[in-house]
């Protein structure tokens, strides 16, 4: 019994957490979202080069969740939970560049996928790239795909679970590490924004709403760590992370008040990578299904 | 990583298994706070004890089995899938028990340890005053140094006193010298419930039972030998039983896991249920399994040296809403018969004190803001 990271792991996800903090994530995240995918790309060879490309074939899946919540920490762009959380196992290999993935119903449109080297639908390789979506996160450049068709079925082989699971245990994970980096940044606000004369995080209203978010976020990291070991399933992760994360980002939003509600405030690319990962991936409501269906055939 | 059971562990874990399934009662005991009730879980704790299932993580020669956190938190998870009875000993196994270790002398560990771990002594925590709630440092029961008798005597009032209707012995901090302040100047005192000058008056809580009582002090004599730790030193010796309160030992996740899996079935048994119930019982089923994860988080560290520390108030928020949250969920299930006496509804009744008892969650929620997100203090006077 030992549950916490071991040292291989502590180590890794000090490597990866200093690459990062020396690597303007927000930079490359706004150029991303304004159709300048160079510094993305750049960062995108540098993460493949630590390995995270091949965490999903070659690692644990604690790996995995260790480098997505490194990656949600710094609202890092790109079709990361395609490339190295579906398809290496949706294929079974790992992917070469950028790959991206439409999966009905759960992801109806691939993400980046003008950057993306192959798309696929699936675990089949796809070539007509339609129009662009406008997503809640404006880093998140969606597109329509064909073989996906009007009515959502889609052509090709059946959605791996394996690979759908270990996609959603990502994204939980990405989760938990957009929650902490608003909660660390809304602390490190309102300990020096000053009203009436005190800084506005001795006030006992805001320090029991951000003590909510610090006690929703210990609790649901345990079920990302669990879940990439077997012991429960990634649904219930992705609905835990998906609601601390969620306190986090509507805590930090009210507790900025206004500059927190511009696009030139960086919590606000925060804001809009947790919206969107909250239904990506299978909506709360299909993981709470899918959980209280196992839970009524134990 | 790695959530696997050593050998050994499996080895205890299948003997309380075994054992639990031979012993537990199979009709639920009455309430503990009436007097059959109290009777039967005394026996209850006596019957653990033969075969030393009562205090397992306590030393070989005071009955205990000298189990590992890790045994422990296994016994617990066994303990409550087994539906066995709450522990009437609970405030003095958990709460005083490790400050005897700690901070009491051999004579004092001798004395009190072996009765403990029983049943036959079962104990009463004498924390709160009607002035002294969630300010706990503000107390003004006093002691008085009476160097003639070698001792001290104590006047005051004590109230929301859990067992103490029933219980034989105390135990709380009092003012021992007047002029200090606050934290300091507070001694911590055993004694018997049936001392001279000791007036107990139960008080009927929500569901009708005298779970608390009322303890008023009239010049009430403690020898020296009843002062636990150093006189003056109270404040600190307490906080470690505030932390275990709050934290590991008093809500252990197997409570959560069973009454989850309880409600799992509830819930299928139950004809039609409130479309609304289905999210809620997975709700609460999830967050029982991450109460149960955190909680093998917090026993590696704690294994490996590390202190519970302000973490406590983060587990303690969480298990307590969780507990609510739960037995909420049962009720809606249980439609119009809801309000009809049931074990649903007495742990629910038992669940709406978590977020008050043990430093209300307001409380805990600062302390969580201030020592863990470093928010500046609250202004107190």
């Amino acid at each position: 019994m030992r549950f916490v990271l071991d040292e291989d792991q502590r180590d890794f996800a000090a490597a990866l957490e200093s690459l990062l903090a020396g690597a303007d994530t927000v930079g490359a995240a706004r150029a991303w979202a304004d159709g300048d995918a160079g510094p993305g790309l750049a960062l995108w060879k540098r993460l493949a080069d630590l390995g995270v490309l091949s965490l999903a074939t070659d690692a644990t899946p604690v790996e995995v969740a260790i480098a997505f919540e490194a990656l949600g920490r710094h609202v890092v762009p790109g079709p990361w939970i395609e490339s190295a959380a579906y398809l290496p196992v949706a294929l079974g290999r790992e992917v070469e560049g950028v790959a991206t993935v439409a999966l009905l119903p759960h992801v109806p449109h691939a993400l980046d996928a003008d950057v993306a080297d192959e798309v696929y639908v699936g675990s089949t390789p796809v070539t007509g790239v339609r129009e662009r979506l406008t997503s809640v996160d404006r880093t998140r450049r969606l597109f329509r795909v064909d073989g996906v068709d009007d009515a959502g079925a889609v052509r090709g082989a059946e959605p791996s679970r394996e690979a759908f699971d270990l996609a959603v245990l990502a994204c939980a994970a990405e989760l938990i590490g957009a929650g902490e980096r608003v909660l660390a940044d809304s602390v490190t606000y309102v300990k020096q924004r000053k009203q009436f004369g005190r800084e506005i995080g001795s006030y006992q209203a805001i320090k029991h709403a951000l003590a909510d978010v610090r006690i929703a976020l210990d609790f649901a990291r345990p079920l990302v760590h669990g879940a990439a070991l077997g012991e429960v399933d990634a649904s219930a992760a992705k609905v835990a992370c998906g609601d601390a994360a969620y306190l986090a980002a509507r805590t930090g939003l009210q507790v900025h008040g206004a500059i927190g509600y511009t696009q030139e405030f960086d919590l606000s690319l925060w804001l809009g990578r947790i919206r969107a990962l909250v239904t990506a991936w299978g909506t709360p409501d299909f993981h709470r299904g899918r959980l209280l269906e196992q839970l009524g055939a134990r | 990583m790695d959530l696997s059971l050593s050998e050994s562990e499996l080895a205890f874990q299948a003997e309380a298994r075994e054992w639990l399934a031979a012993n537990v009662p199979a009709e639920p005991l009455p309430s503990m706070d009436t007097e059959a009730g109290w009777k039967a879980h005394q026996e209850w704790e006596a019957r653990l004890a033969e075969e030393r299932w009562s205090v397992v993580s306590w030393p070989r020669e005071y009955s205990g089995r000298e189990a590992s956190l890790v045994e422990w938190v296994v016994f617990e998870e066994e303990y409550y899938r087994a539906g066995a009875p709450g522990r009437v000993s609970q405030n003095g196994i958990f709460l005083l028990a490790p400050i005897i270790f700690d901070h009491g002398t051999k004579e004092q560990q001798d004395r009190f340890l072996p009765t403990m771990a029983t049943g036959e002594k079962i104990w009463a925590q004498c924390w709160s005053e009607p002035e002294a709630g969630s300010d706990m440092a503000s107390l003004r029961s006093t002691a008085r140094r009476d160097d003639e008798r070698g001792g001290w005597v104590l006047n005051g009032q004590k109230t929301w006193s859990s067992r103490a209707a029933f219980a034989h012995w105390g135990f709380g901090l009092f003012r021992s010298d007047p002029e200090a302040q606050r934290h300091a100047g507070l001694t911590y005192f055993l004694f018997p419930l049936d001392a001279d000058g000791i007036t107990v008056r139960p008080i009927a809580q929500l569901d009708g039972e005298a779970g608390f009582a009322e303890v008023f002090f009239e010049d009430v004599f403690v020898p020296d030998s009843d002062v636990l730790g150093a006189p003056g030193d109270g404040w600190r010796v307490a906080m470690s039983t505030a932390g275990n309160e709050r934290g590991l030992s008093l809500r252990s996740p197997g409570r959560f896991c069973a009454a989850a899996d309880r409600l799992v079935d509830l819930h299928r048994s139950t004809q039609r249920p409130p479309a609304a119930a289905a999210d809620r019982v997975v709700d609460a089923w999830v967050k029982a399994q991450a109460y149960r994860l955190y909680t093998w988080g917090t026993v590696t560290r704690l294994a490996a040296g590390g202190e519970m520390g302000a973490a406590g108030s983060v587990n303690k928020v969480f298990w307590s809403e969780l507990d609510i949250a739960l037995h909420e969920t049962a009720l809606d299930l249980l439609g119009p018969e809801a309000e009809v006496a049931s074990p649903w509804l007495d742990g629910y009744t038992f669940s709406l004190s978590g977020p008050i008892y043990a430093g209300t969650n307001e409380i805990q929620r600062n302390i969580v803001a201030e020592r863990i997100l470093g928010l500046p203090r609250e202004v107190r006077k």
